[in-house]
């Protein structure tokens, strides 16, 4: 039950993008059309349950045994940025096809923050994980969660905009002003959600 | 002659938040209130500085090939430094502004002007553009964050100026900061015309 509380909660209430602005960029940057929303959701996904991984277990074998959690910060980025090189060339030899769809993204996912920020919320268990204690599997959950929100967020903002621009727009909001408002209109309508985690917990318990 | 017109590319005609939009993120995530946003501008503008300095010092010993992740280090320990630093010493701050502090390491403003001017230029201009740059986004934070926590709150550095029925809580939550910084482009565009 938990478990599902968590996606619930990361996809929808607590959305990463629309209510903890990690992961910005990305959202403003290739969110033009459906299908490189799409791409960009299923890299990210894909990038952040592997580095989450990676990283939780760095810092609970390597970092916290020999005391060097200050450098948390440095050994994270440099993980990731390597381990997003090494997805691309895995998966440029075992499934060609996928690489085509994502082959574009990957390289801009190293300085999408929600990677970093995600495994630092794991690796220092300051994440909500609804009353489970944190460790791999929660973790694992909760960075597969908030990847599905950033992903579902990307593409209902992708077709957003899409429809946008069919419409004529005052031309002193045309562009990026326009595309954050829109935004700002998307957040409102999320967070409509707040609460229903709390809801459906006590329905339950 | 030349450093003051560095300095004053990043604050006015290059700013990073409105006009090249880079560093949404914290840009966003930070400006609840005037002081949060004015805190990160600086702490952003401290890295910017430090890591701009040692860039150019170093350019010539960092093999090209390698040089992203080069660049990736040097932020990241000026990055761990502040953080230290602010546990120290300010540590309701570091509280407040969370996460926001290490994801400093994957600003697109530090390793955009490392890479564009850092790694071409020898260091006293470097300085000066890390200095232009890093006030440029802390005078475009502390004005989002000044109209934000005025439209939502009536304060601005906590100092009270509307009355509590005109407060609309929606401008400190997320909705506001897009809506806020949405219309603040627009204006901005509007005036460089």
């Amino acid at each position: 039950m938990e478990y599902i509380l968590i996606f619930i909660s990361a996809i929808f209430v607590n959305n990463i993008v629309l209510s903890q602005f990690l992961g910005i960029c990305p959202f403003l940057g290739v969110s033009k059309k459906i299908e490189t929303a799409k791409g960009m959701g299923l890299a990210v996904t894909f990038v952040l349950v592997i580095a989450t991984i990676v990283t939780y277990l760095l810092q609970i074998w390597v970092l916290n045994p020999f005391g060097l959690q200050y450098l948390q910060t440095i050994v994270f980025i440099l993980v990731i940025a390597a381990l997003v090189q090494m997805v691309e060339i895995v998966l440029k030899k075992l499934s060609p096809s996928l690489y085509q769809a994502l082959g574009v993204f990957l390289p801009l996912i190293t300085t999408n923050c929600c990677i970093l920020g995600v495994a630092i919320l794991v690796a220092n268990g300051t994440y909500n994980g609804q009353g489970l204690e944190p460790n791999l599997l929660t973790g694992i959950i909760y960075a597969l969660a908030t990847a599905l929100g950033f992903a579902l967020a990307l593409i209902v903002f992708a077709g957003l905009r899409e429809q946008l621009s069919l419409v004529r727009i005052p031309k002193g909001i045309e562009g990026m002003p326009i595309a954050l408002i829109t935004a700002g209109l998307l957040a409102l309508a999320f967070m409509g959600f707040s609460g229903i985690d709390k809801g459906i917990a006590l329905f339950f318990s | 002659m030349n450093n003051w017109k560095v300095f004053l590319n990043g604050l006015v005609k290059e700013n990073p938040t409105f006009v090249l939009l880079l560093g949404m993120c914290p840009t966003l995530g930070t400006t609840s209130s005037a002081l949060n946003g004015m805190s990160m501008g600086l702490a952003t503008t401290f890295v910017l500085i430090c890591s701009n300095i040692v860039i150019a010092l170093l350019k010539n010993l960092i093999p090209d090939k390698v040089r992203i992740p080069a660049y990736i280090v040097v932020i990241a320990s000026f990055v761990t430094l502040l953080q230290m630093l602010m546990q120290a010493y300010l540590p309701s701050l570091y509280a407040s502004l969370g996460l926001f502090i290490p994801l400093i390491v994957v600003n697109c403003i530090i390793l955009g002007r490392a890479e564009a001017f850092a790694a071409k230029n020898t260091a006293i201009p470097s300085l000066f553009d890390g200095l232009g740059m890093g006030l440029g986004f802390t005078w475009a934070l502390t004005l989002l964050g000044a109209v934000r926590e005025l439209l939502g709150t009536g304060a601005v550095f906590g100092f009270t100026l509307l009355p509590s029925s005109t407060n609309m809580l929606a401008f400190v939550l997320a909705p506001g900061a897009f809506i806020v910084l949405g219309y603040l482009i627009a204006i901005v565009n509007k005036i460089k015309k």
